[in-house]
């Protein structure tokens, strides 16, 4: 892998990331007001996304062979408790990394 | 004052940026670049799941067009982002451009309600906000370059941070909103999805069939949100 691909890489990354983060000031930013879909939208998209990016996440999660997503499902579940009982972001995201790496690991 | 206000409310992003951005760092050290490279990637790109899916496509050398592809998939919620923040960021002059650069998923969550004390100027804070989580980021990868570059453990699994940061904001967003329509349909129809496209190809059909579904429910939606008061902006 050259440094030169590499760099391009990072570069492509960065220019899509920034394109998509300027659009839609770039399109409604005027004195135009936003349309109510749009805003509509931009109310209800962010919850149904952060569900479609867990997905994501778990995605090559194999649940028909060994280990049957079982550290999936104990760290994720560790997650979701800690997190509704202590509300620490921080604390819930490092217990269940370390967790799941150990119940990889092992 | 302002500064002062804009870091205290960023205190608990800096506590996830600089562990998240560890993580990132030693995760891109364990596929053989130094922390040179996790610098430049959080200075310039600065979008912190991307950064993770990213150290996969260096490792992999992936061609440019799916690494393009890739991002528009992965950070397409930051148009969404863009869209509700419009409003809020008119008029902030000089300052428009790096807001917009710098509009992550934290600096979202801390800029959305747009809410500050009296005597806080809005626009001052929305900038030092975004500036310190930026600082905590590139400070959190690039210490974790060098301290990956320095130690060698095992780092199989530390990927899962990424997966716990999600399933905790969509808690966090759970909470903040009464109806649970539209976090049941992202999960829901992701799901079906990938059961139907398989792992590598589910994501854009799963957007289509998100976007079209929140369409097609939009009355019954917007009916309930006045009913409960506008409540749970994020």
């Amino acid at each position: 892998m050259s440094d030169l691909h590499s760099g391009l890489l990072v570069a492509v990354i960065a220019l899509v990331t920034l394109l998509l983060r300027a659009l839609p000031f770039m399109i409604f930013g005027g004195k135009r007001k936003t349309p109510a879909f749009i805003t509509y939208l931009s109310n209800v998209l962010p919850c149904a996304i952060m569900g479609m990016l867990i997905v994501y996440c778990l995605r090559g999660t194999e649940l028909f062979k060994a280990p049957y997503g079982l550290p999936e499902l104990i760290a994720g579940g560790t997650v979701v408790f800690l997190h509704l009982w202590k509300k620490n972001t921080l604390l819930s995201i490092a217990l269940g990394t370390v967790l799941y790496m150990f119940l990889v690991q092992i | 004052m302002n500064i002062r206000y804009a870091l205290k409310r960023s205190l608990p992003v800096m506590a996830g940026y600089i562990v998240l951005g560890m993580g990132f760092g030693i995760l891109l050290t364990s596929k053989g670049y130094s922390a040179g490279w996790a610098f430049l990637m959080s200075l310039l790109i600065y979008a912190g799941s991307m950064q993770y899916v990213a150290v996969d496509l260096l490792a992999g050398g992936a061609s440019l067009i799916s690494a393009a592809l890739m991002t528009l998939m992965v950070n397409a919620r930051h148009l969404f982002y863009g869209i509700s923040m419009i409003d809020r960021y008119r008029g902030t002059g000089k300052k428009k451009p790096y807001l917009i650069f710098s509009l992550t998923d934290e600096t979202y969550s801390l800029v959305c309600s747009g809410d500050v004390p009296e005597g806080i100027d809005q626009k001052k804070y929305f900038f030092w906000v975004s500036l310190f989580d930026q600082f905590y980021w590139v400070i959190g990868s690039t210490l974790g370059g060098v301290i990956g570059s320095m130690i060698t453990f095992n780092t199989a699994g530390i990927d899962f941070s990424m997966t716990a940061l999600f399933i905790v904001v969509f808690i966090e967003q759970w909470k903040s909103t009464e109806n649970h329509t539209s976090a049941l349909i992202g999960v829901g129809a992701s799901v079906l999805c990938l059961v139907i496209f398989g792992a590598d190809n589910f994501l854009i059909p799963a957007m289509v069939v998100i976007t079209a579904a929140l369409t097609f429910l939009r009355g019954a939606l917007e009916q309930k949100q006045e009913e409960s008061g506008e409540k749970g902006n994020e």
